[in-house]
């Protein structure tokens, strides 16, 4: 539980379990909000790409978050997942002319019963045996979507159309940006109060000690498998969105590589934490645009530097990997909670 | 019948080389807990340093292969005392995912240095195939498959007569008695990292002579985990009995069912069985099975 300021108490169950509980949290709340709103009005359409590629990443890496960092499932499936989602989503729409708004929970529900069903075996295993089973089906996953040809085209991808309200299409970067804000909100607001009820104590539990939790009467089997669907359902909503928004899918988007971008992107920010996979995910997402940018400013001092940079982009997302696991083991969400209370007790932050 | 043989042979030497890869990964496996996501990096490595040395610098291949071992014993102490040894006691989520980081670190290190192409070692052993009965084998595969076996007889002797291998082995029993016997574990951690590095190293070599080497020869490392999963994560001949089954039902599978599927059967079948392992046997052939406690 985080710190309150000195003098707010509880005085009723309500305001205990309100999520954004001083006055000041709800002003900055409000002003942040705002400022995502207009967010199009000041950006240009780069920046907004940007905006779009974190939305989703935030939505994977939450059902990522959810599995691992909260129920205690280590999964190296998510990037196959999310290409479930996406190859879902796009043959509803293509093959059978089904609305966006019909493929999106629908690929989100496929997904969970595909990653429910790759979840059977975490009842018999876990920790690293789990890992190598996800990893299993992130190859099974990838090798069909790649061999199945008639129904995913193999490697030369399918087009997926944007979707549509009436004659309105949201194709623009502008307005997708507004379709992923709300599906976003929803998918955050849903984490975050998972973590309050009985599924999430339940998860917590089995992370913890999961045979210490079957004894206490958590049912394994429903809140494993639970953990798995939730998670796959979150995949393959990114999945359908990513797949509308991107407008082609092809194989390479879903490789073990974006699994485990996913999985750094949640120990980076955070385990457990909602607001961490939101910093992971915004760090990981603008890592390589950040080492773009500094590639072209430092190329016209070193020519050769922007070659190398380029070519490191493994090195160096591998190198802060181990740098995060080594000196901040509890991710960014741990550094800033820090921070808080640091400038909360200062000067006598002892 | 002779299509057979020929699967079977190939998936031999294959298969050997899965056995040394996979040795090391045990190795590390049996006496740290760590799970070793950058084995197949470490053959990486091993097979461009070697290429670079027998290439670039006309080193004889002899000398080059010496060479490359010593520097895959560097590499594998350096990880070990500058990756590994912070981590010691953290839980496991956090070491596989270091681990995987260091698989792209030094991924991205040999994709500075050497590029992406595929480049091929300068021809070393002759050309001139061997006939054994109508079944043809190069005579790479021939001593691909003797240098092989070779290390994983060291090894195997390695562990069983001297100090440092009994050591090891007692580490990978019982750390605490270990300790207090007097063995440091933290030169067992090192030690097995130095071996892992050497046997993905010589592996690396191996199939670089007969693949030639390019970036995707880290692909290795994933191959790995069918392998220990079916011969069990800490069991020295699971490695190498696991390693030979998989590279020849690999082959097999390759060679049969390729036509019904269009191809890359042989990618995707050791993962079939290593689910079917998990579903029935978790702890694969010959693991220790461990009972937990609350």
């Amino acid at each position: 539980m985080s710190e309150r300021p000195a003098g707010v108490f509880n005085v009723s169950y309500k305001q205990d379990r309100e999520i954004f509980r001083t006055r000041f949290l709800r002003f900055w709340m409000i002003v942040f909000f705002i400022a995502i709103l207009t967010g199009p009005l000041y950006m240009n359409n780069y920046l907004l790409s940007m905006a779009n590629l974190t939305g989703i990443a935030i939505i994977g890496a939450m059902g990522l978050n959810i599995l691992t960092g909260l129920a205690g499932q280590i999964s190296l499936g998510q990037g196959a997942f999310i290409g479930v989602g996406a190859y879902a989503s796009a043959l509803l729409t293509t093959r059978l002319g089904l609305s966006f708004w019909v493929a999106l929970p629908m690929a989100g529900f496929i997904t969970a019963f595909v990653g429910m069903a790759f979840g059977v075996p975490s009842l018999r295993i876990k920790g690293l045996y789990l890992a190598i089973a996800t990893l299993a089906a992130q190859v099974i996953i990838e090798f069909t979507i790649v061999h199945w040809r008639s129904l995913t085209n193999g490697t030369s991808g399918i087009l997926v159309p944007p979707p549509k309200i009436g004659s309105f299409e949201f194709s623009s970067e502008r307005s997708f940006y507004y379709l992923i804000f709300v599906v976003l909100v929803l998918a955050v607001t849903y984490a975050r109060n998972l973590l309050r009820t009985r599924i999430g104590r339940a998860f917590i539990a089995i992370r913890d000690n999961d045979i210490a939790a079957e004894i206490l009467g958590v049912n394994l089997f429903k809140y494993k498998l639970l953990a798995f669907f939730v998670s796959s359902f979150y995949a393959g909503i990114a999945g359908s969105l990513w797949a509308h928004y991107i407008t082609i899918i092809t194989p390479e988007h879903f490789t073990i590589t974006v699994s485990i971008d996913y999985l750094a992107m949640i120990i980076i920010g955070g385990l457990g934490s909602v607001l961490g996979t939101i910093y992971g995910a915004i760090f990981i997402t603008l890592l390589p645009e950040f080492l773009r940018v500094l590639a072209g400013s430092l190329g016209s001092i070193y020519p050769n530097i922007g070659d190398i940079l380029g070519a490191s982009r493994e090195l160096v997302f591998g190198l802060i990997v181990i740098l995060f696991l080594i000196y901040e083991p509890d991710g960014l969400y741990h550094r800033w909670q820090m921070i808080k209370a640091y400038w909360k007790l200062w000067p006598f932050s002892y | 019948m002779i299509f057979f043989l020929q699967l079977m042979v190939t998936g031999f030497v294959v298969g050997s080389v899965y056995a040394l890869v996979a040795l090391g990964f045990v190795l590390i496996y049996k006496s740290s807990r760590v799970i070793n996501f950058a084995q197949g990096e470490l053959v990486l490595v091993g097979a461009f340093v070697c290429l670079s040395l027998t290439t670039t610098y006309k080193v004889p291949f002899f000398l080059a292969f010496l060479l490359t071992m010593t520097v895959a014993v560097i590499v594998g102490l350096l990880i070990e005392r500058f990756f590994l040894r912070p981590m010691i006691g953290e839980p496991v989520l956090s070491i596989i995912m270091l681990t995987i980081g260091l698989s792209s670190f030094l991924r991205g290190i040999v994709e500075i240095i050497w590029g992406t192409e595929t480049r091929v070692f300068p021809p070393i052993f002759p050309s001139k195939p061997i006939n054994f009965g109508g079944i043809v084998i190069s005579q790479v595969y021939m001593w691909s498959f003797i240098l092989a076996v070779l290390f994983l007889g060291i090894f195997t002797v390695f562990f069983k007569f001297t100090n440092e291998g009994i050591a090891m082995r007692a580490a990978a029993d019982d750390e605490d008695a270990a300790l207090s016997m007097g063995i440091s574990i933290k030169k067992i951690y090192g030690l097995a990292w130095a071996i892992a590095a050497l046997v993905a190293a010589v592996g690396g070599v191996v199939i670089g002579n007969i693949n030639g080497v390019n970036i995707s020869l880290s692909m290795m490392g994933l191959r790995v985990f069918p392998v220990v999963i079916l011969g069990g994560l800490d069991s020295i001949p699971g490695a190498i009995i696991g390693g030979l089954a998989i590279g020849i039902l690999e082959n097999l599978a390759g060679g049969y069912l390729d036509p019904f599927f269009g191809g890359g059967v042989k990618e995707i079948f050791p993962f079939i069985i290593l689910v079917l392992v998990l579903m029935i046997k978790p702890y694969g052939l010959f693991g220790l099975e461990r009972i937990e406690r609350v």
